[in-house]
């Protein structure tokens, strides 16, 4: 990987005059930042907000579902917990290795593994959320004439509401930080750089800091704006 | 495709016994010695500022910015100022175990029951007393709890340390060239039985516990 971004273009530009910033291996270069931020660090950060998106959309998707059955079905619920317990236990490293036979060294294969662990949060969360409803409210929806549809949508979904969007929460923090392994696999997201960096000769320190640095400020404002939309959509649940 | 990797690997195993024996003892001993500092570091923080009912913007902060770091940055900065060894991939490791046992001790003593911690000082029992015999017991559970998500956590990411040249199995796993993938696959698999074993052994700590500590009818 490393020897074919050498290939690819010098990692310090303008052979003739490096600055002495790079030639120290210093920890933050701002000529490296600003020469790379277009054909390096930019298309990482975009991979990386891609990866997580997908993960978690389609985690959320198949949690909300699994819940529902649960719901439904009281004695599916343990072993289901027990069934993402397990899944979120595997390293991820391995799981990403594990799973190459089934979809080869693909982006599919990162998008399965980094699925399967949010759905340990997501769908203990949802359940949660769901079950947290007191069973007087849902008599007096049902006593008010809601439908059954009714009542889901418009009684015990906004009231599962904060313990869903805390899940989520969670969950888009979490892969944000998983899917810098997935560049063990394939050279995609912020991963890449910081592969990259770290398998450097003497270890690319400026890399390591920016892409790094990205995934840290990536993960701290989705925390930021999930928590701002938790306020939005749960307005009587604020505690102050 | 699916059958030949697998074949492979369960092939590399028995062949190999000695060598995977080897190098999971060594990620073992990396996960276990960070998860050891990281109890000894957080466990007293947490259960004194879970006492007082103080420091809940500490706790929440410290799990946030902990789900924050990504491993991979960790232990890059930890190869970056301290060089390749022990210790150092021990310290990337410590900061990642902290916050998740650090803010789950807050939790478990913080939401112990008033009446009981008030009960407790009125038989006269000192700060210590209540902390060590109230608190602490009641709290075990998601104490426990905190301490299986830390130990999940260490074990995945001392492998990744391995494929840095922190030795143990995520060595396997970075050299396809020498092991094969059937070499790869195997370790891959052995990580994942140690974080499993680690977890269930865990968990069945945790469930006794919260069997001792339920209320009696």
């Amino acid at each position: 990987m490393t020897a074919q971004r050498f290939a690819d273009g010098p990692v310090i530009p303008n052979f003739g005059k490096p600055s002495a910033c790079l030639r120290d291996n210093g920890w933050f270069c701002t000529d490296w930042i600003h020469e790379h931020w277009g054909d390096t660090l930019q298309p990482a950060l975009i991979q990386h907000i891609q990866l997580t998106l997908i993960a978690v959309g389609i985690g959320f998707a198949i949690s909300f579902a699994l819940a529902l059955v649960a719901l439904r079905f009281g004695f599916l619920d343990p072993p289901l917990g027990v069934f993402t317990d397990f899944l979120y236990t595997i390293p991820s490293l391995a799981l990403f290795q594990l799973l190459v036979p089934l979809s080869g060294v693909t982006v599919t294969t990162v998008e399965i593994a980094l699925v399967s662990y949010t759905l340990f949060i997501l769908y203990r969360n949802i359940v949660v959320g769901l079950r947290s409803v007191p069973p007087e409210v849902l008599e007096s929806a049902r006593g008010m004439g809601l439908t059954r549809r009714q009542t889901f949508l418009r009684v015990e979904l906004p009231l599962a509401m904060p313990a869903i969007l805390a899940g989520l929460r969670i969950a888009v923090v979490a892969t944000i930080s998983i899917a810098t392994v997935a560049a063990f696999l394939i050279e995609d997201g912020l991963g890449a750089p910081i592969f990259a960096a770290i398998g450097t000769p003497d270890l690319f320190k400026t890399e390591l800091v920016a892409a790094g640095g990205l995934a840290i400020l990536l993960a701290l404002t989705a925390d930021a704006l999930l928590t701002l939309a938790q306020r939005a959509l749960t307005p009587w649940n604020r505690v102050r | 495709m699916v059958s030949s990797a697998f074949v492979d690997a369960f092939r590399f195993m028995p062949s190999h016994f000695s060598l995977l024996l080897e190098k999971a003892a060594q990620t073992a001993e990396l996960a276990f010695a960070a998860l050891a500092i990281a109890l000894l570091i957080a466990l007293p923080i947490g259960l004194w500022l879970g006492h007082r009912h103080r420091g809940l913007p500490l706790a929440l902060g410290v799990s946030s910015l902990g789900r924050s770091l990504p491993s991979v940055v960790l232990i890059g900065l930890g190869i970056a100022i301290l060089g390749v060894g022990f210790w150092n991939n021990a310290l990337a490791l410590v900061v990642l175990a902290v916050p998740p046992i650090l803010t789950n001790t807050y939790f478990a003593v913080e939401g112990v029951d008033s009446d009981a911690v008030e009960a407790a000082r009125g038989i006269g029992l000192t700060e210590t007393q209540i902390l060590t015999r109230v608190e602490l017991p009641l709290g075990l559970p998601l104490l426990l709890a905190g301490l299986r998500i830390a130990a999940v956590f260490v074990i995945a990411t001392a492998t990744i340390a391995g494929i840095f040249g922190g030795g143990g199995l995520g060595d396997i796993m970075a050299r396809q060239v020498t092991y094969g993938l059937g070499g790869v696959f195997a370790a891959a698999i052995w990580v994942a039985g140690l974080a499993l074993l680690t977890a269930a052994a865990l968990a069945l700590v945790q469930r006794a516990a919260s069997r001792r500590m339920a209320p009696r009818a």
